[in-house]
This record gives C-alpha cells, sequence and structure tokens, in this order.
C-alpha cells in the first residue's frame, strides 16, 4: 500500500515536474542542446551544394593540420589569451581593492566602470577604431605630444593591431570582472584585517596574507571565466579589425564564422569549433584541478 | 556592551591622536587613482558624445577641441533621414522585449521544477543546462544555423528570438535564488492544498521580484546589444537591429565621422537609461550569477 502511494506521489512528481521545465525545455533541447551534438558529427563530414552532408572520417582534421591559416587563427587566438588574461585579471583586481575604500564618489565610479561592459561592440569598436586612428586621433596626438616620434599605426599596422584589440578588450571586460572581485572582497572578514594590524603588519603585508588567499576562490572563478572568454574573443575583432591587417588578428572564433557563414563549409567549421571546444575544455579541467590541487 | 563600546571608543582616540599623514598620503594616492581610473573610462565615452556635436571636420582637428563652442545639434536630425534609425530600433525594442519576457517566463518557471520540485533525472538534465553555459556559442554556431535553416527560421526576427529565448542563464540564475527560499514555506502551502502552480504564482513570483528585476535587465541588455545574432540570421535590411544597421550605416558613409558617433550615441543611450535606472538589480545579478557559476 505504501509502495503504491509512493510510487505514485513520484510519478505525479515527475510530471508537475516537467511540465515546468518544458516550456524552456524545449526550444532549448532543440536549439542548444542538439546543435552541441550535432556538432560531433558534422566534424566528420563534407557538405555538398545541394546542402546533404557525407560522412568523410578525419579528412577535416587532416586538411586543418595542413592548413596555415588555422594555425595562424590559432597563434593569434594564444596570444590574444596570454595578454588579455593577465592584464584583466591586475586591472580589475586593481580597480576592485580601490573601489573597496571608503573614498567620496567611489559609488559613482563603480557605476561608471560598469558602462563600458554595456555598450554595445559595434559602438566600442567605432569609438577606439577612431581614437586609434593613426595620423589624427588623439591616442597618437598624445603620444606625440609626450614625445613619441613616430606613434604606431594600431589597427592599420600588422604589428600593433593585437595590442590595440587586447586593450580595448581590456578596457570593456575590466567593470564586470571588478564587479565580481568586489563581491569577493566583501566576504572577506573585517576582524581578519584588525587582527592583522594589532600584529603590526603593514599594508603590503596584509594584502598578501589577508586578501590574496581571501580572494582566492574568486580568483579562480574569474580566471576560468576569463580564460574561456578570451579563447572565443569573436565579435569585438570582427568589428574592429576583421582579423586585419592581413591575417594579423584573425581568431579561431573569427576563423569560423569566416568558414561556415562565408565560405559554407560547415564540415571543416564544425571540425575547427571543435577544437576551440576542446581547448576550453581542456583548460577548464586544469584550472580546476590545479585548484583542488592547492586547496588540499 | 560597555566594553565593546569602551573599546571603540579608544580605538577612535588612538586613531585621532596617532600621525595622520600616511593615512591622509593613502587617500591622496587614493584619489589620484580614482580620477585616473574615472578617465580612462569615461574619456572614450566623453570623446563619443563630444564628436557626434561637432562638424566633420572638427572631429579629426589637431589639437583635439575638448569642448565644443557650438554644437551642432542637427547631426541629431540629420541621421533620422540618412539612416533607417526608426525600423532599427523598432526592430531591437521588439526583439529585446519579446525574448526578455520569454527567457524570464520560461527560465523562472523551469528553475521552479529545478530548485522545488523532486522527480528522477533532474539533476542530470540541470547538469546538462549548467554544461551547455560553458561551451563557447561559437563552437555550436554552425551546426545551430543549419537546424534553424532546416526549421526555416532564419531571415526572421523569430530567429534571434529563438536563440535567445532559451538560454540556460535564466534558468541557472532563477534558481539559484529560488534555492535561497526554504522548503518550509512551500509545504505549508502544500499541505494547505495549494497546487504546485498556485505556489509558483501566489507565492515564489512575488518573492523572487530583484531576481527577477535582475534578470530582465541583463537579458534586454544582451539582446540589445548582441551584433553576431543578428549579422549570422537577419539578412533582409527591414529586419536589422540597430547594432547591424549602425555597423552598414559605418560602412556606407566612413567618413561621416560626425553622423557615426551621433548613431553609436543613440545605440547607446536606450542602455544607459536602462542601466541607470535599474542599476542595483543589475549589478547584483552579475554579483550572484558570476560568483556561483
Amino acid at each position: 500500500m505504501t509502495t503504491m502511494t509512493t510510487s505514485r506521489r513520484r510519478w505525479r512528481n515527475t510530471a508537475v515536474g516537467l511540465s515546468f521545465l518544458l516550456p524552456n525545455l524545449i526550444g532549448f533541447l532543440i536549439l542548444t542542446l542538439i546543435p552541441v551534438g550535432l556538432l560531433f558529427y558534422y566534424a566528420f563530414t563534407e557538405w555538398n551544394v545541394f546542402g546533404g552532408a557525407t560522412w568523410t572520417g578525419l579528412d577535416n582534421f587532416r586538411q586543418m593540420a595542413a592548413d596555415t591559416t588555422f594555425w595562424t587563427a590559432l597563434r593569434n587566438t594564444l596570444y590574444y589569451a596570454a595578454f588579455h588574461i593577465p592584464l584583466t585579471l591586475g586591472v580589475s583586481l586593481g580597480l576592485a581593492l580601490l573601489l573597496n575604500r571608503k573614498l567620496r564618489g567611489v559609488a559613482f565610479f563603480r557605476t561608471v566602470a560598469f558602462f563600458p561592459y554595456i555598450t554595445s561592440i559595434v559602438a566600442i569598436a567605432q569609438i577606439w577604431n577612431m581614437l586609434f586612428s593613426p595620423g589624427f586621433g588623439p591616442i597618437n596626438e598624445l603620444l606625440r605630444w609626450i614625445g613619441v616620434d613616430s606613434p604606431p599605426g594600431w589597427t592599420t599596422s600588422a604589428d600593433w593591431s593585437m595590442p590595440a584589440v587586447i586593450i580595448v578588450g581590456t578596457w570593456r571586460d575590466m567593470g564586470y570582472y571588478m564587479l565580481l572581485f568586489l563581491a569577493g572582497l566583501q566576504t572577506i572578514p573585517g576582524q581578519l584585517y584588525e587582527a592583522a594590524t594589532v600584529d603590526g603588519a603593514s599594508a603590503w603585508q596584509r594584502f598578501r596574507a589577508v586578501t590574496l588567499p581571501g580572494l582566492r576562490p574568486t580568483t579562480f572563478f574569474i580566471t576560468v571565466l576569463l580564460t574561456i572568454g578570451s579563447f572565443k574573443v569573436f565579435d569585438l575583432i570582427l568589428v574592429m579589425t576583421n582579423g586585419g591587417p592581413g591575417q594579423s588578428t584573425l581568431v579561431l572564433a573569427q576563423y569560423i564564422f569566416r568558414k561556415g557563414f562565408e565560405e559554407n563549409q560547415f564540415g571543416y567549421a564544425s571540425a575547427v569549433s571543435i577544437v576551440l571546444f576542446a581547448i576550453c575544455l581542456v583548460v577548464t579541467v586544469i584550472q580546476f584541478v590545479v585548484n583542488k590541487r592547492r586547496r588540499s | 556592551m560597555t566594553t565593546l563600546l569602551s573599546a571603540s571608543v579608544s580605538e577612535k582616540v588612538d586613531v585621532a591622536s596617532s600621525p595622520r599623514r600616511p593615512s591622509r598620503w593613502w587617500r591622496v594616492i587614493g584619489y589620484g587613482a580614482l580620477g585616473a581610473a574615472g578617465i580612462v573610462v569615461l574619456l572614450p565615452f566623453y570623446w563619443m558624445v563630444l564628436s557626434s556635436l561637432k562638424t566633420n571636420n572638427e572631429v579629426f582637428t589637431i589639437p583635439v577641441q575638448w569642448i565644443t563652442t557650438d554644437p551642432v545639434w542637427s547631426n541629431y536630425a540629420d541621421i533620422w533621414s540618412k539612416s533607417n534609425m526608426t525600423t532599427w530600433l523598432g526592430n531591437t525594442v521588439f526583439l529585446s522585449a519579446v525574448v526578455t519576457l520569454l527567457q524570464v517566463l520560461t527560465g523562472s518557471f523551469a528553475a521552479y521544477g529545478f530548485a522545488k520540485i523532486q522527480f528522477p533525472g533532474r539533476d542530470v538534465l540541470f547538469l546538462a543546462y549548467i554544461g551547455t553555459l560553458a561551451v563557447p556559442w561559437q563552437s555550436y554556431m554552425v551546426p545551430q544555423f543549419v537546424m534553424m535553416t532546416k526549421l526555416q527560421l532564419t531571415d526572421t526576427l523569430w530567429s534571434i528570438v529563438a536563440l535567445q529565448a532559451f538560454g540556460a542563464l535564466g534558468v541557472f540564475m532563477m534558481k539559484q535564488f529560488y534555492e535561497t527560499i526554504p522548503d518550509e514555506l512551500l509545504d505549508a502551502a502544500r499541505i494547505d492544498g495549494m497546487s504546485e502552480y498556485g505556489i509558483y504564482r501566489r507565492i515564489m513570483l512575488p518573492l523572487s521580484v530583484p531576481a527577477l528585476a535582475s534578470l530582465t535587465l541583463i537579458t534586454a541588455v544582451t539582446t540589445w546589444n548582441d551584433y553576431m545574432g543578428p549579422l549570422i540570421y537577419l539578412r533582409s535590411p527591414d529586419l536589422w537591429t540597430i547594432q547591424i544597421g549602425l555597423k552598414s550605416f559605418i560602412n556606407q558613409y566612413n567618413a561621416e565621422y560626425a553622423l557615426i558617433m551621433t548613431g553609436s550615441v543613440l545605440s547607446v543611450l536606450p542602455i544607459v537609461v536602462v542601466f541607470l535606472l535599474g542599476q542595483r538589480y543589475f549589478v547584483e545579478g552579475i554579483a550572484t550569477t558570476g560568483l556561483k557559476g
């Protein structure tokens, strides 16, 4: 008798629970989950002009290994990540420490620091492209004024286009990560600082002994987010430089876009997508493992 | 109590009598850094607004004119006749509204199922939601496009609705919030004979207004600013959103610097207003979803 009622309750719960999920689940299943699954099929296919897929096994991956543009895109992605991650981490932590103090105007600055993050990529890219304009832009004018004879060509130069993109990427993201750091700082108990002060610790020592360890979970989480964010960087670069000049700012995500939507090579684009996906996965797993080991 | 009080008083006295120089120096450095950070963040925006009020020739004069003596307000009239601003803004408002409504409704509804109803398979399903949050969209946008083509949704506004409205973020965010509401409250309602749908509508929804506001703002801003979705899916010019429209305007009038900045201001302005109005919810939403991911 009791087993009957529990199993009936269980069935009823499942039905009611699913009915709550359904409106969202159907959309999610069709538009996110299935495409993610299909990715692993498409990557092993070739698409013909009639829109059908033929299984070609590892062909796409062999092609990729010999594709110099793919390697350039991968290298550029690593270049972007290698500078964008530490730079954003440093700047946003600095901002958070600054805005965590009791200074007048701090509330205003917390709001303001968030502006770049809520502004659209198109507007941001356009403003900065004009600021970076080699001949007449305010940035180079400033550089000339402080005595730089031949300031960089920024987005028009193959050597300086990536630094320009990294600067704008950092400027855009810092407010968001600052907010996460601020939330992390607020979880550190004030007594710890008081105790450290009583023990005669200097500001730097307090930062090393209290702030940094207290922020560790936050820092870890932000690093994961930032890493994935850096590897999938795309629209900012697409709008600012369109991958150029030459291939100097072409990144993996844009290469996927180019192959898939401009050249209709769905199979090959999916194969490159798998590489991007795998990198993000591996990096995340490594970060989790390292974090776990450090904690234990 | 008295010891606590006297302790804090003596501390204050201590601070007051100790030499003030270090703390004052820290303040000076702090304000200096604050000012510098403010300039770095705000100057590009100031330059955008300033340029939108200049003539084309004035935008790039050397040295830069940081104040404009007679603003060219006519830029703000001209752009409406030179572009399809009205269409673009209309489409963007429509998309932001529909996507946000669907995301908030279906997301919070599903979140209740995930947070408060026990049934087999629930946690596995939720893991699938969370898992896709970590998968970069760029890596499955191609298969997704093929599917949307088969559903014949491409080149309709509904493609963007489909793309954005059922994301995992809303479910995740609302579930986080619902889990802070004690189960005892719901059990009491259940004993009183209230159905799960009644509990959702009459207890959970009213309690979750701040979380709903956060989700609403974040979704609306994301949809408004989305560039890649519309770029891939919306080919007909009369379906363009403000981002796509602005980008095509930039390509078409690439020497009209002042007008381009006017368009940029117009594309940013609504978001800034929305953000300033709901700033608290926005920041709360980011801070909670960010940290618990």
